[in-house]
């Protein structure tokens, strides 16, 4: 039996212990928005939080989890008005938006570690997450938003 | 709102169904076609709603169809505007529905219902403001008449008909019921450009909010209840086929339920995806000896190599070459080649089959619905009206979601399990089994005048056919025009110029990409323009310039690159520039890379691209498929290509073909130029340009040549 905090809410699993969380979460308790991409850790689509950490669900079992907190996208914010939640719809960030939660986790955990990154910092945080479809631009604006909310003006 | 005729109105034949719709309200189906009258009529008006575009509740509610699959590209936002547009509607009034498979909605630039080849606003341009338009008229017109007043006291505006009283004033809903007793105009006018209040402006996308809650369902977010979950073992060398198998250690894997022979492979069937994935590592599978077990690419380039000479068939003609070429004053002859490239959706191959003895359900997300039921119903046996296609959300496409295999696999399995499945590729099956854009070789020879003028052009594309498999009645006298878009179409005025092309097919599964065949021969034409303009000592502008004097949208695209992108400055030190332009889809566009090198690696620092798309719908969405075609191009101009060793697929993860990332996207500078003609396509739009810009700016930096794609420095 495996015990996890999940989006706020203490969980008990009897699953096997080696299945990683990216299957966890989305055979399991049904929250797809934690995607498949690679499951080989190359491609960052899979991005959860743990303990407020970026991890990626794919290479992430279930056993290392064992006490932990767990944040995907479904529970990053109770009304999904995270600022970068806002900051991504002003900035129509997505296209085909497979690779957006992702993105949206580590641009999360980027902030929480630096309220206010640099043009490197959200280089380095951002550039392990792919994205097919090019919106990186897109992508580094609505970080710089959401970081600086007294510079935005409509 | 200005109801001046405008444009070509409906002059089309028109098909106009009215009728109670199944829930309840008015549905209202527009069929406009140049043979609407020989096509199977829609039967009784209560049978009008899977054709419609447009769905009016009695309760207030509006549905618009989306008949195209959202993939990233904003169809469900640009289209539903284009009715919204007329229907004189906002966006936010509006519920968007995908379509079922139904004539009506087949994409007349494609000849089926499907996405892709940059078509959707091309095709809906009309059609979609038409039906919007129809049932604006056709309101008034109730309006008109339970007021008892003339239709011109009546105008439309969000979602109510007004009388010019200033007063009186009824709803869309509430005027369903009276409208469904009209006869429709098909006399109606279309909203002047200037009336527009939605076209040419970038409301927010509606796909977006979900997207950012991690709420959109794709094709591997579908859960049904009963659901199983099933991945396929393939052999990995191309077109081999299973001898034999192994299954009990399989079995053994907890959640793993069945194991079973399908047409592609072995499937496991599971409870879980990770429970079929682990069960497939302990499948054992033998598979049959594939004729192609030694297919590797130095052979493939052999075998295109010898179709750089004999015969081939002619795409475009004009003036004889030969005799220019021997007057001209310096001529010269290359040959380029470009590499195999993969599509890589984020999302893996997928779909989501329910089949049942009576009737099938897909999940999907796919380009091409129609293909997608023909599949299941000539797998399944039943009736074209038992099986429905419900699209996903699109994790990618670019052409490999036109293809079929993956809902093949889906009802097979389905069928055999007797539950809903839910089939898997993993992102290896996803490389190993792609349908690749094809390697081509590209020989050129050009002639300049002593004044520097091109006077002789020669291109032969040596290639397999895409279309040989995927649409074989449109080859025509040995010309595969998928091949040769970009070459045999050029703008450039030259005056004697042959373009060939010389099918060279190999084992190697190729299939639609995206950008199409203007990604390979614009690449062999732009750079070759480039060393001709070398030659004769001109700039790459001016070298285009006199090639396009009949050309005035790519001239005025010319002008911006020279004016606002400041093109004759100097670059900042250690910096060139380099210029593609590229005409296809119905589009313009020129585009500028700034390029250095860094640790013997190129790096692309701008892109400044000039954009005429004619008349432009949702500019944001435009712009985002701009840059969007420039990360995609860069991949394949700069990362990695496709290979193949002992004919398997080298590439099978992001390892050894990496993607762009974040930290390497140029800043990017789009200008769309204000235009008033027929739109033109733009997904693909942005792809074939980049790979030519940055290898023209290279050239400058090393005075070398890039001939091929992608780009590898010659060595310092
Ligand atoms: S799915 Fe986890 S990194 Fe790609
Ligand atoms: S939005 Fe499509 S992969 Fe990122």
């Amino acid at each position: 039996m495996i015990s996890l905090n999940l989006n706020g809410e203490p969980r008990e699993l009897d699953l096997d212990p080696e299945m990683p969380l990216l299957w966890v979460l989305r055979d399991h308790f049904g929250l797809t928005g934690t995607k498949y991409g690679c499951g080989r850790s190359e491609c960052g689509a899979c991005t959860i939080h743990l303990d407020g950490e970026p991890v990626r669900a794919c290479a992430t079992t279930l056993a290392e989890a064992q006490g932990r907190s767990i944040t995907t996208i479904e529970g990053l914010s109770p009304d999904g008005r995270h600022p970068l939640q806002l900051a991504w719809v002003l900035e129509q960030v997505p296209q085909c938006g497979y690779c957006q939660p992702g993105q949206i986790m580590m641009a999360a955990a980027l902030l929480n570690k630096h309220p206010r990154p640099t043009d490197a910092q959200i280089d380095e945080a951002m550039s392990g997450v792919l994205c097919r479809c090019g919106t990186y631009e897109q992508i580094r604006r609505a970080i710089l938003r959401a970081a600086n909310p007294e510079v935005r003006n409509g | 709102m200005a109801d001046a005729k405008h444009g070509p109105g409906m002059t089309r034949r028109a098909l106009l169904k009215v009728g109670l719709a199944a829930g309840g309200g008015l549905a209202l189906g527009v069929w406009l076609s140049a043979d609407a009258e020989t096509r199977p009529a829609a039967s009784a008006a209560t049978e009008v709603e899977p054709n419609a575009w447009i769905r009016l509740l009695a309760d207030g509610r509006i549905e618009l169809m989306l008949a195209r699959s959202e993939m990233g590209q904003g169809v469900m936002t640009a289209l539903p505007m284009l009715i919204a547009e007329e229907l004189e509607v906002g966006l936010d009034q509006v519920e968007v529905v995908a379509a079922p498979v139904a004539p009506a909605y087949e994409n007349a630039l494609l000849g089926e219902q499907a996405t892709g080849q940059s078509t959707s606003v091309r095709d809906g341009w009309l059609k979609l403001r038409e039906a919007g338009a129809v049932a604006r008229t056709l309101l008034i017109q109730a309006a008109a008449s339970v007021w008892q007043v003339q239709v011109s006291e009546c105008r439309a505006h969000r979602g109510s008909v007004h009388h010019s009283d200033g007063i009186r004033r009824l709803s869309y809903g509430a005027l369903v019921e009276v409208a469904a007793g009209l006869e429709p105009d098909t006399r109606v006018a279309l909203k002047s450009p200037e009336s527009w209040q939605l076209i040419g402006t970038s409301p927010q996308r509606l796909d977006v909010p979900a997207k950012v809650l991690g709420r959109a369902d794709f094709g591997l977010d579908i859960r049904l209840p009963g659901l199983r979950f099933a991945t396929i073992y393939r052999c990995p060398v191309l077109g081999a086929w299973v001898q034999g198998w192994r299954d009990a250690a399989a079995l053994e894997v907890p959640g793993v339920r069945d194991v079973f022979a399908v047409h592609s492979g072995i499937a496991v069937l599971a409870d879980s995806t990770w429970a079929a994935l682990e069960g497939r590592e302990k499948l054992e599978v033998s598979c049959r000896p594939s004729g192609n077990r030694r297919l590797e690419t130095p052979r493939i380039e052999a075998r295109l190599q010898i179709g750089l000479k004999g015969r081939s068939a002619v795409a475009r003609k004009h003036g004889n070459v030969s005799r220019a070429l021997a007057k001209a004053a310096q001529e010269i002859e290359a040959v380029y080649q470009v590499g195999f490239q993969p599509h890589v959706c984020m999302e893996p191959m997928t779909c989501t089959a329910e089949v049942r003895a009576d009737a099938c359900v897909l999940h999907v997300p796919t380009q091409a619905q129609e293909a997608a039921r023909a599949l299941a119903c000539q797998i399944t046996g039943l009736e074209p009206e038992r099986v429905r296609v419900h699209t996903t959300f699109v994790g990618g496409g670019y052409g490999r979601r036109l293809e079929q295999d993956f809902v093949a696999d889906a009802v097979e399995l389905s069928q055999a399990a007797r539950c809903p499945v839910q089939l898997i590729w993993t992102r290896e099956d996803d490389f190993r089994h792609d349908d690749f854009r094809p390697m081509t070789l590209h020989r050129l020879r050009g002639g300049v005048d002593d004044q520097g003028r091109v006077r002789a052009w020669f291109h032969r594309v040596v290639g397999p056919s895409v279309l040989a498999r995927v649409a074989p009645e449109r080859i025509r006298d040995g010309i595969d025009d998928a091949m040769v878009e970009g070459a045999a179409d050029i703008p450039y005025a030259i005056p004697a110029a042959r373009v060939e092309y010389r099918r060279a097919d190999t084992p190697a599964p190729i299939g639609l990409w995206r950008g199409g065949g203007y990604t390979h021969n614009s690449f062999a034409v732009e750079c070759f323009l480039d060393e001709l303009a070398g030659l004769a000592g001109q700039d790459p502008i001016a070298m285009r310039r006199q090639l396009l004097a009949e050309s005035p949208r790519q001239l005025k695209l010319l002008d911006h690159v020279e004016g606002r992108f400041a093109w004759g400055e100097e670059p900042p030190a250690g910096r060139a520039r380099g210029l593609a332009l590229v005409s296809a889809f119905g589009s313009h566009i020129a585009q500028v890379a700034e390029v250095s090198i860094q640790d013997a690696s190129v790096r692309v620092h701008r892109v400044q691209c000039a954009v005429d798309c004619g008349s432009v719908v949702h500019p944001e969405i435009v712009r985002s498929q701009i840059l969007s075609g420039i990360a995609f191009g860069l991949t394949a101009a700069l990362k990695g290509e496709i290979t193949f060793t002992d004919g398997q697929v080298d590439q099978l993860g992001f390892d050894t073909y990496p993607l762009l990332r974040f930290d390497e996207m140029p800043e990017v500078a789009v200008d769309i130029l204000p235009s008033v003609a027929e739109p033109g396509g733009v997904s693909g739009l942005a792809v074939p340009g980049i790979g030519p810009a940055v290898a023209n700016a290279v050239r400058v930096l090393t005075g070398q040549p890039i001939r091929a794609l992608p780009i590898r420095l010659p060595p310092s």
